[in-house]
């Protein structure tokens, strides 16, 4: 199989691709706001306990 | 009896720390089936007699449309779970559970319309299957409005509860929705095992794709749990002594 077959997929190369590329961004949105949504919260927690008085 | 079970094992920080040390395995896990099914129905599936190379957008359309509505099961589980017996950890479990179901329906239905541009020649259509879908992702998206309108936590869980498990109805709708009407959709892929209607060269893929999306939701789900229990459990004092050994 060459690459421009492979591009191609038999003519639904445009489909094929675009629905993986779809698949792939929405995994990588809901990883990224996942870790960075952790991130945020370990941060809060972490200032609560270095003044917890101050947060409210 | 059951009082003593959720203490000692559906407490915050005992999910917490569970969790925590499942979630490496199931991050394996999914980047094994993952990897394999996409290696192996993208470049070693042999084309379909019928819809030659464009029958390899269902390694990503049926996984999500299988996920999304696996996700509303577990989501209607944990409804259960938090009216009757007012478990925490289901109801955020639930919510959590919301976010990604919503993802898995918006892909099963973009990545579906994708399919069925070149395979029936439009992008859409009112069909039973495809309309019941988009219920679906409706009911995902009503529950997590409905969550995010609601300030009170406890009614916030409570409402959320009941829509989960009003919307349950839609589920057996959604299955048989190929079966009662007249369709476009095509009948059930991977449910008539007892005469397999799909080639072992082009299952196993679709069931490592499967398995590697209900991999990738329960690293997800993890993840938003945690996120919330920290939040909810802010005061305690378990949650200073886990971000010390937290990654």
């Amino acid at each position: 199989m060459t690459i421009n077959q492979l591009i191609d997929m038999g003519g639904y190369g445009a489909y094929i691709w675009t629905t993986y590329a779809i698949t792939l961004l929405v995994f990588g949105i809901n990883l990224f706001t996942s870790i960075h949504e952790k991130r945020r919260v370990k941060k809060m927690i972490q200032q609560y306990w270095a003044q917890p008085s101050k947060l409210t | 009896m059951l009082h003593w079970f959720n203490q000692k094992f559906l407490s915050p920080k005992t999910f917490y720390t569970t969790s925590s040390s499942l979630l490496p395995w199931f991050i394996a896990a999914f980047v094994l089936c993952f990897g394999y099914g996409l290696i192996a129905g993208l470049f070693f599936a042999p084309a379909d007699y019928q819809q030659g190379d464009g029958f390899r957008i269902i390694y990503v359309h049926v996984p999500s449309a299988f996920a999304a509505m696996a996700i509303y099961s577990v989501m209607a589980v944990s409804a259960v779970l938090t009216l009757v017996f007012r478990i925490k950890i289901a109801a955020i479990c639930m919510s959590c559970s919301a976010q990604i179901g919503a993802w898995f329906t918006f892909l099963a239905l973009v990545t579906g319309s994708i399919w069925g541009k070149p395979m029936w020649g439009t992008w859409w259509i009112w069909d039973a299957r495809l309309t019941s879908v988009l219920i679906l992702l409706f009911l995902y998206l009503g529950f997590i409005a409905l969550q995010s309108v609601i300030t009170d936590q406890q009614n916030r869980d409570r409402a959320g509860a009941i829509v989960a498990i009003v919307g349950v109805i839609n589920l057996p709708i959604i299955h048989y929705s190929v079966i009662w009407w007249n369709t476009l959709h095509q009948g059930p892929t991977i449910s008539q095992f007892a005469t397999p209607s799909i080639a072992p060269s082009m299952l196993y893929p679709l069931l490592a794709m499967i398995a590697a999306f209900l991999f990738f939701y329960a690293v997800i789900l993890i993840l938003c749990m945690q996120n919330q229990i920290l939040l909810r459990e802010i005061k305690s004092q378990w949650t200073k002594e886990v971000l010390c050994y937290d990654y």
